[in-house]
């Protein structure tokens, strides 16, 4: 039932295999590139439906290959980067990736990724058919810009409101603290994350059960945000 | 164009006044008590104000009060507190003097220091007592004194004419000028003298004495004119500097400048003191020069003209001394060059012989008649001569002479032989040539010496009758005086030379001197290699025995260097802190055999140069003084420059020693991680396709090891990162909150057994950290917890602000045991546990929570757990403007 095609560009043969071999078992036909040339040749030739990149790359610049991938794929492109270069992830982020694993990952915690990443990306385009998204005990009507929790409902000042729709328009990818701010404040505040931070503080004390430990508004450190249970 | 430029304050005047500002700022206040006479209460006057300060809380300290047995005073001084007098031993008398060390170290805010033109028993660190003051208020203490009129340096000649008593304790002008308020203290002659009947000023006999040599009603009627007229000079100047700062629109006019010419005698000083007056009435710059020909009367008016310099300078000019024959043509030249607008001549009055002579001053107005000039009367003041230590007698002064008497001998012995061959005309022309030789080789006395008598000796050996000074022939007359004109000329011409060709070559070889120090300091490339140039070429250029001291990490000089002067150290450490030049021929601990220089860099001073001159008059000569200090800025500028390649050299190292450390930890951070990241991975993707069994276990044992030696190896390259000496922390206003859900989310899997509780203060404000390392913090207190504690507990976070800190608590229901090197690297609660991991994440948590200067804490909790308690500095977030 799962035919969706999967394209891994990493350097290192034993994780491609692994991860190869782990998607497979799910049922997704994989194809395997260690190069940003053959991953470009790949991804022309295969037409994949997401593509893993590792943003190491022997014979080229992880990034760089996304912001080309970019130009002429429109599917969901995955970061796999280590723990302590977040400029990096922001970077790919900014570049067009959507989503980003920290290494060493869990085998579970991919396939999580994978699925919901698919999954965005097959809806693209009915979203529109209403204007009402629910995740979990919330619900958004973007018609009438009301906000329900638990079926009461929430009064969300216009910059909570234009901060939730945003990350509901960003679905579960992440959304980095540039495309936030841009887009909810304008060019003028990019560099001004203590914003966000602040507002994302309210909005999860409206929104969430245990603000401190949240299920929807999750906190990718020194990266940005992204959306949970849509 | 010149109109705009009038209306504008002169830049350099304007940056002047906001150093002086500046200064002023750091420095203490001083307050003078001024006053006519003694006994006019000025010493009352400061104690009554003294004591009212005391009343309002201020911290005065009475330095040192002269009572002089008056029992006003006395009473006055009651009550203040009195700092006690240093004893010092002067010959067999055990003299008491102000304690400037022990004033310094209580540093009150006002120090009462009375007579303020006291001279300081010998062997004090400064001769005077206003030197003492003058270091008070560098310290930045506030110092009341009191002084009489008469003291006034620059009054000093005027008060010595008007009473016939010369003081001898005098105090420079500018200490006067500079003070931020003088206090007169007025009295009325009559009352004045009233007190001294009433034995109110001095006691006893000394009362009567005084009353018939210096308390005239004449002498003090003058000195209280003085005082007053001396006052209101200063408070004119004070009104003339606040209009020219509130008023920008005023004309700028352009700063007067005198030239003022020393001729090397006895009427210099007055001569100075009168400019020095008029320089200070006219709010001019003014110059003083003495021109060094060899016309003047040598070394003796030379080295007076120098004394008259440094007494100029002191007087707040600038001094130099010009070298040339033609004295009008040099100051006329001098005054071009520095923009001097009127030229300062003392008045010589002709001498009746010398119908001939122009005096300067006359020729100045013939050749040049649009200089204006000033000629102050001569007026040698007769009780005080001048006193010039006798130049050295110059050996070989008398021989040159005998020299001489000896080439006229020698001239005339060769002449009569020469006689027997050649006429008379013919060997004048060999006393001629004798007299020119002498004059080339010994200079112009014995030139003219040997000019008188090459005639005597031609009269007596050669012309009829010989053997004697009379003559027959009148024609010979002629000859005599034709000859001793042209001997003159002729010998006066050939010093005139030599002295010049001198001047030469000492300009040469003080030019040659700094040519060669700068090139051996260039190439020298050590602090050894410069102390050894140093010590060379100053022992050579300036014949004198030297010595360097520098300054060690702490700030301590030490002598350097092999054959090097021996010094004391403390003088040359008094000298390198406070950047003044001290011991012989200075004002600071003049006692000490050398003279001890501050080298300073641009930067700071770098050293201190220890000189003992072989002539120590030496360096009041003004050209010799600008070698040296050329000499010494050069090797000043030389030190600083090695210790900036020093200082480029550690930083360099320091650099790639960074750089390979952080290449290797990439390197590692990546060579651990792919095998990790494939070893969890696998494990995973494995465990699907075992049955369930033993195989099923063993992957789960691999997942489960992999993970901890993951969160193990973070902790060591997190470890391993913070020991790097200044860590760089990417410091950001993060929210608590979404740090501590970040570290919990980070656990799920360790924390799934345990019931995890939060309780974040809503109103919690943001904090300035490095959110990685924190998180950090938190994810090693959190798994610590899980590992330590049974399944099934409570672990909980807590968080909440105080006025200038946010805490932050991580605590647990386990064991809670805390050995007392919890936050040591290696240390773990109990030994060899089954629980795996080695006790470096506490030591981590530590140095990160360090790291942003705050502090970790554990505490036991009271039946059971372990509180882990985090204090970070709130600081002030950043405003959130409304939008």
């Amino acid at each position: 039932m799962n035919t969706a095609r999967i394209l891994i560009v990493e350097d290192e043969a034993n994780i491609r295999r692994f991860v190869g071999i782990a998607l497979q078992d799910e049922g997704f036909q994989v194809f395997e590139a260690d190069s940003v040339k053959r991953a470009l040749i790949h991804a022309a030739s295969r037409q994949p439906d997401l593509v893993i990149v590792d943003l190491g790359l022997p014979d080229g610049d992880g990034k760089q290959l996304i912001s080309e991938l970019r130009g002429w794929l429109a599917v969901p492109i995955l970061v796999l980067s280590a723990r302590d270069r977040e400029e990096e992830k922001v970077a790919a982020l900014d570049a067009g990736a959507d989503d980003y694993l920290t290494k060493p990952f869990g085998v579970p915690e991919l396939l999580a990724r994978i699925r919901a990443q698919l999954r965005r990306h097959g809806q693209t385009g009915s979203v529109a058919a209403t204007s009402k998204v629910a995740f979990g005990e919330i619900e958004v009507d973007l018609a009438t810009h009301e906000v329900w929790r638990k079926g009461q409902p929430v009064h969300l000042t216009p910059i909570e409101y234009r901060l939730l729709c945003a990350m509901v328009r960003g679905q579960s990818r992440v959304l980095t603290h540039r495309q936030l701010l841009l887009e909810v404040w304008g060019l003028d505040y990019v560099d001004r994350a203590h914003y966000l931070r602040v507002h994302m503080a309210h909005l999860r004390q409206k929104l969430e059960e245990d603000p401190a430990q949240p299920q929807y508004f999750i906190t990718e450190l020194q990266v940005g945000y992204r959306l949970m249970g849509l | 164009m010149p109109a705009l430029n009038d209306a504008r304050p002169d830049p350099d005047a304007l940056l002047a006044r906001v150093q002086q500002e500046e200064q002023a700022a750091l420095r203490g206040k001083l307050r003078i008590y001024f006053g006519s006479n003694a006994g006019v209460g000025k010493t009352c006057a400061m104690l009554e104000a003294a004591q009212r300060e005391v009343a309002q809380g201020r911290d005065v300290l009475a330095g040192v009060v002269e009572t002089h047995g008056r029992t006003e005073t006395a009473e006055r001084l009651h009550g203040l507190e009195q700092l006690p007098r240093a004893h010092r031993l002067h010959g067999e008398f055990a003299l008491t003097e102000f304690d400037l060390d022990a004033a310094l170290l209580r540093h009150p805010a006002v120090v009462l220091v009375d007579e303020l033109a006291h001279s300081n028993i010998p062997g004090s660190r400064h001769p005077k007592r206003w030197q003492d003051v003058e270091e008070l208020l560098s310290a930045g203490i506030d110092v009341w004194t009191t002084l009489n009129v008469q003291h006034l340096e620059s009054l000093n000649d005027l008060v010595s004419g008007i009473i016939g008593i010369r003081v001898r304790e005098t105090v420079p002008d500018h200490v006067f000028d500079n003070a931020h308020e003088v206090v007169v203290v007025d009295l009325p002659p009559d009352d004045l003298l009233q007190r001294l009947k009433d034995g109110k000023v001095y006691l006893g006999p000394a009362a009567a004495r005084a009353s018939q040599h210096f308390f005239r009603k004449g002498n003090l009627l003058a000195l209280r004119e003085l005082a007053l007229r001396r006052t209101a000079d200063r408070v004119d100047t004070q009104m003339r500097v606040y209009r020219r700062e509130q008023s920008i629109k005023t004309l700028w006019p352009a700063r007067e400048r005198l030239l003022v010419g020393v001729a090397g005698d006895a009427g210099d000083e007055r001569l100075v003191r009168e400019a020095a007056r008029l320089a200070q009435k006219l709010e001019a710059d003014w110059i003083v020069v003495h021109v060094a020909s060899a016309q003047g009367r040598g070394a003796r008016r030379y080295l007076s003209a120098i004394k008259t310099l440094a007494l100029a300078s002191e007087f707040g000019a600038d001094t130099a001394t010009l070298p040339g024959m033609d004295v009008a043509q040099a100051l006329v030249a001098c005054a071009r060059e520095h923009n001097a607008n009127r030229l300062v001549l003392g008045h010589h009055p002709r001498q009746a012989w010398r119908f001939w002579h122009q005096s300067v001053s006359d020729r100045i107005s013939h050749h040049h008649p649009q200089i204006d000039q000033i000629v102050m009367a001569h007026g040698v003041v007769p009780d005080r001569p001048l006193i010039v230590e006798k130049p050295a007698p110059v050996p070989g002064r008398a021989l040159a002479y005998g020299w001489a008497s000896l080439a006229c001998f020698a001239a005339s012995a060769v002449a009569a032989l020469l006689l027997q061959v050649f006429d008379l005309a013919n060997v004048v022309m060999l006393f001629l040539l004798t007299v020119v030789l002498v004059a080339l080789r010994y200079g112009r006395g014995p030139g003219v010496w040997a000019a008188m008598l090459a005639v005597l000796c031609f009269d007596f050996f050669f012309v009829q009758p010989r053997y004697s000074f009379t003559v027959t022939d009148t024609q010979y007359f002629f000859t005599f005086a034709l000859m001793l004109g042209i001997a003159l000329i002729t010998g006066q011409l050939t010093a005139r030379l030599r002295h010049e060709a001198r001047t030469a070559a000492a300009r040469e070889r003080r030019a040659t001197s700094l040519a060669r120090l700068a090139r051996d300091l260039s190439a020298a490339l050590t602090v050894e290699q410069i102390s050894e140039v140093a010590l060379r070429t100053f022992s050579g250029v300036f014949e004198a025995r030297v010595g360097l001291a520098l300054p060690d990490a702490a700030d301590g000089v030490h002598s350097v260097g092999a054959g090097g002067l021996p010094m004391d150290d403390s003088i040359a450490q008094w000298t390198y802190d406070h950047g003044h030049a001290a011991g012989h021929g200075t004002d600071t601990l003049s006692a000490a055999k050398g003279c001890y220089l501050p080298l300073k860099a641009p930067m700071r001073v770098r050293g201190v140069l220890v000189l003992e001159l072989a002539q120590s008059e030496r360096l009041n000569d003004p050209q010799e003084r600008r070698l040296l200090e050329a000499c010494m800025s050069q090797l000043a500028i030389a030190l600083e420059r090695v210790h900036f390649v020093e200082v480029a050299q550690n930083t360099l190292v320091q650099m790639e020693g960074e750089k390979m450390r952080n290449t290797l930890l990439a390197a590692i951070s990546h060579d651990l991680r792919t095998p990790l990241t494939t070893l969890i991975g696998a494990a995973d993707t494995a465990l699907p396709h075992a049955p369930p069994g033993p195989l099923r276990e063993l992957l789960h044992g691999i997942h489960e090891q992999a993970t901890s030696m993951q969160r193990l190896i973070e902790n060591l390259l997190d470890m391993a990162r913070m020991q790097e000496r200044g860590v760089r922390l990417n410091r950001q206003w993060h929210s608590l909150e979404e740090i501590v859900g970040s570290a919990l989310r980070q656990l799920r899997e360790p924390l799934a057994r345990h019931q995890v509780h939060t309780s974040l203060d809503t109103r919690l404000p943001l904090v300035d950290v490095d959110a990685l390392l924190i998180e950090r913090v938190l994810v090693n207190l959190l798994d610590n917890a899980a590992k330590y504690t049974p399944p099934g507990t409570t672990i909980s976070v807590a968080a909440h602000a105080t006025s200038d800190s946010i805490v932050l608590m991580v605590s647990d229901t386990g064991p809670g045991r805390a050995p007392a090197n919890l936050f040591e690297p290696f240390a773990r609660g109990q030994q060899e546990s089954s629980v795996t991991g080695i006790g470096l994440g506490l030591a981590l948590a530590k140095r990160i929570v360090e790291a942003h200067g705050g502090r970790i804490e554990a505490n036991p909790g009271r039946t059971c757990g372990m509180h882990f308690i985090i204090t970070l500095p709130a600081g002030t977030p950043p405003s959130m403007e409304s939008l």
